[in-house]
């Protein structure tokens, strides 16, 4: 871009950029696929069951509260939780990615 | 669910014939819905059921999906080693895939011969005429390289010399070689370089092979010829099962590319040995299966198709999708069954997306577990998660996570084969 340009546009760019820059990174992505916590949430249904509905030996996801699931898996994260798997798997995904799928899997109808 | 019944009786009346047919049967239903076109999916394992399944749940049910085997049911590689152990049957890990019918999945039971990507049209050996779609997912998993092991070209020789790494026929036939077995016989696994379907499967079948000569036949013995330098999955856990449970029945040998196999004299051969055995079970190396390979899908050393992890569409191919062990990994990335579900759900999404006409998810992120049994109760399992990265344009490894069991564990051995049921039960319906 033309740098005598960019200061001249700043101020009308201003109101579209701002949003996005004081957004966490994660969000941005989040933002930028609606889809993200029904994604994340078919990460887990291979052991817990297709939108959290579990056939049985692992514990279900469906209909649980938001808070639950977010904190549960921050605890998984953080290593403040026992656990097998749950440890290693949560740590692959960042915060906005949690709370996406926490909110996903709480919105699902329990079996 | 009753008018979406109704809507699939209108389109399954125009199974045969094109695309443009079936639109025309979903139009005349008695509940019109605008559909985005037909998918058709080739190979209904891991890969191909999940995306057959997740198209329909994520389309809401306006993708028309055709999903053909040429096997009727689903016989599940993960836990096929416990079938040769002894520890399940075959029955225990066979379903049915009637039940993704109340998803509105197409099932055909037949093998594809050919692909016509310009009129794109696919062909079949028996069953069905040509068939129209408007994108194409092939799920085909692996075939073997006999071409590298002289003695083994023939279908004489297959029959005889085992590689059990499909499951079904074979996984019965090797279990029976076993129990027919001398008392003090040898067992000789080999294992291919890798990539290959499966890492952790061949060890995990030491494992199995192990646990039931150790109830059976405590003198018998097993060898491993393994091509690569050392155990390439959850090795230090693999070599505790050994030393622990089955101290002195299994000789490890790394390095050891099995290079012909004479199957009359019950030898292999690698280039300084000959190593014979009563019970020979080589894995051959493997590629794509066939159908990606005449449908010109194969582009990464002549055995692997390339695909863009954004969307798994072929790199060879346009409006082609390739999921499962026949892709050309990204890095890190196992050739599994849950990853080939991982695929299945990835390819769903981005299909959805882009038959309306919308860009694909760029920040994909999916996950591997593997659960391998030790013996026929403890488990030992390796995980990771893996995140699309733009700067590499391929899905890599989030640093610091993923990892294997602490030890092995009975809590896990549940797990394990808790996991088997939902998997199942997310593919299946």
């Amino acid at each position: 871009m033309n740098r005598k340009l960019l200061p001249a546009l700043l101020p009308a760019l201003l109101p579209v950029l701002l949003p996005a820059l004081l957004l966490p990174l994660g969000a941005l992505a989040q933002s930028a696929d609606p889809n993200v916590g029904r994604m994340i949430a078919s990460n887990c249904a291979n052991c817990h069951g297709t939108n959290g509905v579990s056939v049985g030996g692992m514990p279900a996801l469906a209909g649980r509260p938001r808070a639950d699931l977010l904190q549960m898996m921050r605890e998984f994260r953080d290593g403040k939780r026992p656990a097998t798997i749950m440890h290693q798997l949560a740590k692959g995904y960042n915060e906005a990615q949690l709370e996406a799928v926490s909110a996903y899997l709480s919105t699902q109808k329990p079996n | 669910m009753t008018s979406r019944r109704r809507f699939l009786q209108a389109g399954g009346a125009a199974v045969i014939g094109g695309a443009t047919a079936s639109l025309a049967g979903c139009a005349s239903g008695p509940e019109p819905r605008k559909s985005l076109g037909r998918v058709m999916i080739i190979g209904a394992g891991y890969g191909g059921l999940t995306a057959a399944k997740y198209l329909r749940m994520w389309s809401g049910g306006n993708i028309e999906v055709m999903l053909v085997d040429r096997e009727p049911t689903f016989i599940s590689c993960p836990m096929s080693n416990l079938v040769i152990g002894g520890s399940r049957t075959l029955a225990e890990i066979t379903r049915s895939r009637n039940k993704l019918r109340d998803y509105g999945v197409q099932l055909l039971t037949d093998e594809v011969t050919a692909v016509d990507h310009a009129k794109k049209i696919v062909k079949f050996k028996a069953r069905y005429a040509d068939m129209g779609y408007d994108r194409l997912i092939v799920s085909p998993g692996i075939d073997f390289m006999y071409e590298t092991l002289p003695g083994m070209k023939g279908a004489e020789a297959q029959s005889q010399v085992l590689h059990a790494w499909k499951a079904g026929e074979q996984t019965v036939a090797l279990r029976k070689q076993l129990e027919s077995m001398p008392a003090n016989g040898v067992y000789v696994l080999s294992i291919p370089l890798a990539p290959y379907r499966c890492p952790p499967g061949p060890y995990e079948r030491v494992c199995q092979v192990a646990h039931y000569l150790k109830q059976a036949k405590p003198k018998a013995r097993i060898i491993v010829l393994d091509a690569n330098e050392n155990i390439t999955s959850k090795g230090p856990l693999f070599r505790a099962a050994w030393e622990q449970l089955y101290k002195g029945m299994i000789e490890y040998r790394p390095n050891s590319e099995v290079k012909d196999v004479d199957v009359r004299g019950k030898t292999l051969k690698t280039d300084f040995d000959s190593i014979k055995g009563d019970v020979l079970n080589v894995l051959p190396p493997m590629r794509a299966g066939d159908i990606a390979r005449s449908a010109g899908l194969i582009n990464a050393n002549n055995r692997w198709c390339g695909v863009d992890w954004l969307s798994t569409e072929s790199t060879a191919v346009p409006g082609v999708h390739v999921l499962g062990d026949a892709t050309l990994s990204a890095p890190a990335m196992p050739k599994s069954g849950h990853m080939a579900n991982q695929h299945g759900k990835l390819a769903a999404a981005a299909i959805v997306e882009i038959m309306n006409g919308r860009q694909p998810s760029q920040t994909p992120v999916i996950a591997n577990t593997c659960y391998s049994f030790v013996s026929d109760k403890e488990v030992i399992h390796v995980a990771s998660v893996h995140q699309y990265d733009p700067k590499q344009k391929t899905l890599v490894t989030v640093p610091g996570s993923g990892g294997v069991s602490a030890s092995r564990s009975a809590i896990e051995g549940v797990y394990g084969w808790a996991w088997a049921q939902n998997i199942w039960g997310d593919m299946l319906g």
